[in-house]
């Protein structure tokens, strides 16, 4: 009955009634009692537990403890969605949190790691070295910090804050120094998920405060557009000397060498992207890219047309595969490559980006294995964050045509009334195989891309 | 056994029987708290206060101002306490006036209850219609949806009015003569009303009920200026929307006003002295709350800070919200906001009520009150014939839980002994989704089993597994039970979820009648509705040990 006071006369809150169960046991960070260290290092991983026996895959809500919190077994340490409800899941081992391989609001299937507990402090280090290893990861901050920090990246992860009181009583930046920023609650929260310093945004709204949109224009004005990261600034080129090719640009010169060999033909397309611009726009924050959107967009118009998924091996015979293998290239320091998006057409938006995040980061560290690179069956290129209008690729061997995409420029068009206005449209231009690919077959899959473009509704599926 | 001695002496028309266990169990009656009463206090006080009791009620039934009085009952307070009260006195035969001095319905109809839940009926719709995301998982296409505020607030408004004559009309037509003016109690059965601080007419009565309730408590530093920075009572005529306003206080009311806020486009933040939100929920509701309510909300929020000082906006500066750490005391930030509205809780309106002259004095404005709602003096002993109900005493700040107070009291007052049972009024919140509980949170659930020396147990089922909730898409949502493993008694439930505060009631029906979980086990629920949350819960609960039997009459 107490209680149910509490409801309405805050007037004498009894603190200690309160204090009992302390956020549910959520508070791992309170220190235990002193543990000797033990001389054999141990990483621990946690593991994404099947909490039913249809469960495959699991949702984390929050993680109760945040990197570097001491745990004691029995914990409880991350907050678990399954498709019946959300558990608690506790810790085997005492140890130290080292590392969250999956932050809250993503998903990992049943068995997979998702944190990584380190037995002593010292180890924290090692793990969390370990985990910028391990392909998973998605936010892996460096061992000096002591917090789980967002990773500033244009693919703009959005992991919820944790739910632990203390730590989000004071959300805003502002009490440190003399320096404030007041900004809407909304603004706060997208500042937070899209990676923005609200230092460094001017408000707009009443007395200067910084509203969401203010947030949201500083989010996008850095490159939108485009997909592939940009490149690694290259060093400079020492003139005037003869460089030998590195393994990699040997294999590059060797494959476009042997395109020579196959008779290919283009065919060019103008697509209006609005639509798809404002779909970008509403599922950004969700860690949807523009690659993955076009990636989608591709497999979906290769399903109904299976030949231009198709290669010729041999000179004799087409060889249609069984899956749509989207390839895209990316452009990494020293060089290019082609990471894999498998099956793009049968999995969602948001999975797509999310392996597309994980592959690009293995490409950044030069850890792709061979079959998520060389197992395209389709390739996609962009160079519209460069500004380019159109370009034309060259067909790698082995696959039956390349796309390149063009940056989407506001045009302006004559309209079927009769009237002039303005769209943003992007030019794309494919590159096939002529023993394989006719110009009507094409044709009509451009045509098939530039509706599902135009009309994007589907590729959120 | 002093009251079946009692019952010979009165021989009144209303003849309080031999125990039976029916009557153990009306209005949630505890059949231990009345055999522990009857025993550890003086049996002859006992005993004589229901003698009197009993033979007041004897000769007075029925009869219009017998015995000299000119009414059976006054009732000083029209709200939802009073008329509850008066409807069921007047059902007994008791001659009822009933003395208001604002308007009929007081904060529940007025202020309180009613305009709040038109606002949030309009704030639940808006909600759905603006989640594009629901929508279109229903196969649904909304092309814009919008609000017009005046027509929002004209919605409450009306609301408000139509329930208040309502409420007017039903006691008009049963014959309680309502009296304009503000009472005060002069003398023992003795009441004067009229005008503040005129207090010209005269009227004698047996029982006195006070049923004045409460008003928003206003801390300290706070500067009230009814546009941008108020309470509730201001809040619900909805005179504007702002972009952000700051909610001091993340109580219901708080957590109420920023479902509505945030629907009709506001943002909100929350001020909270305590180190939790709603910390007057069972912690893990309070935690799932907070993941459904707030955080994908445009919701932020400062815990265990008070707000120290606060200015309402003038010449174009917004209103300036100064926290101060809690325990610390120093200052931590300041807020700019649009606008502020405090929900720090409500303080009894128990002022001018003439309690000095029956030696009555009020502890932080609250009246004492025992378990059958007589008034208790300085001294600590019951004052006869005057009775207090309702947010004036604070024992459960509820519309129901006032009117509930106000039957017992008539109850007792006609002849028959009655103890309320708070235990098994239920509470709700009605955000969206909805919250509501009934009994003990778990925390309390477990320090009480640590006091007395037994076992609770806890089971949960999500909404997510029930199929209407899912063909709504509101899957959203959590149902708790804290039971004894070895009695099968239900000692709390909790439920957050789609229409938790309609689901609550069975739960609360067991808790008012003794219900053990496997006597409901085996009843069957219709399919599919949200109730079968409640038939899982049930069938979940493993009582294992020997059950006492709890129906057994008290032994003599």
């Amino acid at each position: 009955m107490a209680g149910l006071l509490h409801l309405h006369s805050t007037l004498l809150p009894s603190a200690s009634l309160l204090r009992q169960r302390g956020g549910g046991g959520a508070q791992a960070a309170a220190p235990r009692r002193r543990r000797a260290c033990r001389v054999e290092a141990k990483i621990r991983e946690i593991f994404m537990p099947a909490l039913s026996s249809t469960m495959t895959e699991g949702k984390i809500v929050a993680w109760n403890a945040a990197e570097g919190d001491r745990l004691s077994k029995g914990d409880p340490v991350v907050v678990v969605e399954s498709d019946k409800a959300d558990m608690d899941v506790e810790t085997f081992h005492d140890g130290f949190l080292a590392a969250v391989l999956v932050p809250a609001g993503e998903s990992a299937p049943v068995g997979s790691a998702i944190a990584l507990l380190a037995e002593s402090e010292e180890e924290i280090p090692l793990a969390r070295s370990q985990a910028a290893n391990l392909s998973s990861s998605s936010a892996a901050p460096p061992p000096a910090t002591q917090e789980t920090v967002p990773e500033e990246s244009s693919l703009a992860p959005p992991p919820p804050p944790p739910p632990a009181p203390v730590a989000a009583s004071a959300p805003s930046p502002a009490t440190q120094g003399g320096a404030r920023v007041v900004a809407s609650p909304y603004a706060k929260k997208l500042a937070k998920e899209l990676s923005v310093d609200l230092f460094s945004v001017t408000g707009s709204g009443p007395g200067g405060r910084v509203v969401a949109k203010d947030v949201e224009a500083a989010a996008a004005s850095p490159t939108k557009a485009a997909a592939a990261p940009v490149a690694a600034a290259r060093p400079d080129v020492p003139l005037g000397s003869t460089v030998p090719f590195t393994t990699m640009q040997g294999a590059v010169s060797k494959n476009m060498v042997e395109s020579l060999a196959v008779p290919t033909f283009r065919v060019g397309y103008t697509i209006t992207t609005d639509a798809l611009d404002q779909l970008y726009k509403k599922i950004k924050s969700k860690g949807v890219t523009m690659t993955a959107l076009l990636a989608k967009a591709t497999a979906m118009a290769l399903v109904q047309h299976p030949v231009v998924n198709s290669s010729c091996r041999d000179g004799q015979s087409f060889t249609y595969n069984s899956s749509i293998n989207i390839a895209v290239a990316v452009a990494i320091d020293g060089g290019l490559i082609t990471p894999v998006l498998q099956d793009a057409d049968k999995l969602d938006i948001y999975t797509l980006s999310r392996k597309w995040k994980e592959l690009v980061e293995k490409a950044r560290a030069k850890q792709l294995q061979p079959q998520e690179y060389n197992s395209g069956t389709f390739t996609l290129s962009n160079l519209g964050m460069f500004g380019v209008d159109r370009f034309d690729a060259i067909l790698p061997p082995g696959t039956g045509a390349i796309m390149a995409v063009g940056s989407s420029q506001p045009t302006v068009v004559g309209t079927k009334d009769g009237r002039i206005g303005m769209k943003n449209q992007m030019q794309v231009n494919v590159t096939a195989d002529h023993r394989v690919i006719y110009g009507s077959d094409l044709a009509a899959f451009l045509q098939t891309l530039s509706k599902i473009i135009e009309d994007p509704k589907d590729l959120t599926f | 056994m002093s009251l079946s001695t009692a019952a010979v002496v009165a021989g009144g028309a209303v003849r309080p029987d031999a125990i039976r266990p029916a009557d153990l169990r009306f209005c949630g009656l505890r059949r231990e708290a009345l055999g522990i009463r009857l025993l550890s206090a003086s049996p002859q006080a006992a005993a004589a206060a229901k003698r009197k009791v009993l033979a007041a009620a004897a000769t007075g039934n029925g009869a219009a101002g017998s015995a000299g009085f000119d009414y059976d009952l006054v009732i000083i307070g029209a709200g939802v306490g009073g008329h509850g009260a008066a409807l069921h006195a007047v059902e007994k035969g008791l001659k009822t006036a009933i003395i208001e001095g604002d308007v009929v319905g007081g904060t529940c109809v007025n202020r309180g209850c009613v305009p709040s839940k038109a606002l949030l009926a309009v704030s639940g719709r808006m909600r759905e219609l603006q989640d594009e995301h629901h929508m279109k998982s229903l196969g649904l296409q909304v092309s814009s949806s919008g609000y017009d505020r005046q027509s929002v607030a004209d919605h409450a408004n009306n609301l408000a009015s139509k329930i208040r004559s309502n409420l007017t009309n039903s006691m008009k037509s049963l014959g309680v003569d309502i009296l304009t003016g503000f009472g005060t109690v002069v003398g023992k059965q003795k009441v004067r009303y009229g005008k503040v601080g005129f207090p010209d007419n005269e009227i004698t009565a047996r029982n006195i009920i006070i049923a004045t309730g409460s008003v928003p408590f206003v801390p300290k530093g706070i500067e009230i200026d009814g546009k941008t920075v108020f309470t509730s009572d201001h809040a619900l005529k909805l005179e504007s929307v702002p972009d952000w306003i700051a909610i001091v206080g993340s109580g219901y009311i708080g957590l109420e006003f920023s479902d509505v806020y945030t629907a009709l486009g506001s943002e909100v933040t929350f001020v909270e002295a305590l180190d939790q939100l709603m910390p007057g929920f069972d912690p893990e509701i309070a935690k799932l709350a907070q993941r459904i309510l707030i955080n994908p909300r445009k919701i932020d929020y400062h815990t265990g800070v008070f707000a120290s000082k606060i200015t309402p906006a003038k010449n174009g500066k917004p209103v300036l919200i100064e926290l101060i750490d809690a325990k610390t005391k120093e200052h931590k930030e300041t807020l700019e906001v649009d606008a502020a509205l405090i929900a720090t809780g409500r303080a009894p309106f128990t002022k001018g009520l003439g309690l000095e002259n029956m030696n009555v004095v009020t502890q932080r404005g609250f009246i004492p009150v025992d378990e059958r709602m007589q008034v208790m003096d300085a001294d600590g002993n019951a004052v006869p014939n005057l009775y207090c109900i309702g947010d004036a005493n604070g024992k459960l700040m509820l519309a129901h839980a006032a009117s509930a107070q106000g039957i017992s009291v008539v109850e007792q007052i006609s002849g028959k002994d009655n103890i309320l049972n708070h235990l098994s009024i239920p509470a709700a919140c009605f955000t969206h989704p909805e919250i509501s509980m009934v009994g003990l949170t778990e925390p309390q659930a477990r320090e009480q089993a640590d006091q007395e020396g037994f076992e609770i147990s806890v089971v949960k089922t999500s909404f997510k597994a029930n199929t209407k909730a899912l063909a709504e898409n509101e899957g959203d949502g959590i149902a708790k039970m804290i039971y004894r493993p070895d009695t099968g008694e239900i000692l709390g439930v909790h439920i957050l979820g789609l229409h938790a505060a309609d689901l609550i009631h069975e739960a609360s029906n067991a808790i008012a009648l003794g219900t053990r979980v496997q006597d409901i086990k085996l009843v069957v629920h219709a399919h599919p509705t949200l109730s079968e949350v409640l038939d899982e819960l049930f069938k979940a609960a493993k009582v294992t040990g020997i059950p006492q039997a709890v129906s057994e009459p008290v032994a003599a």
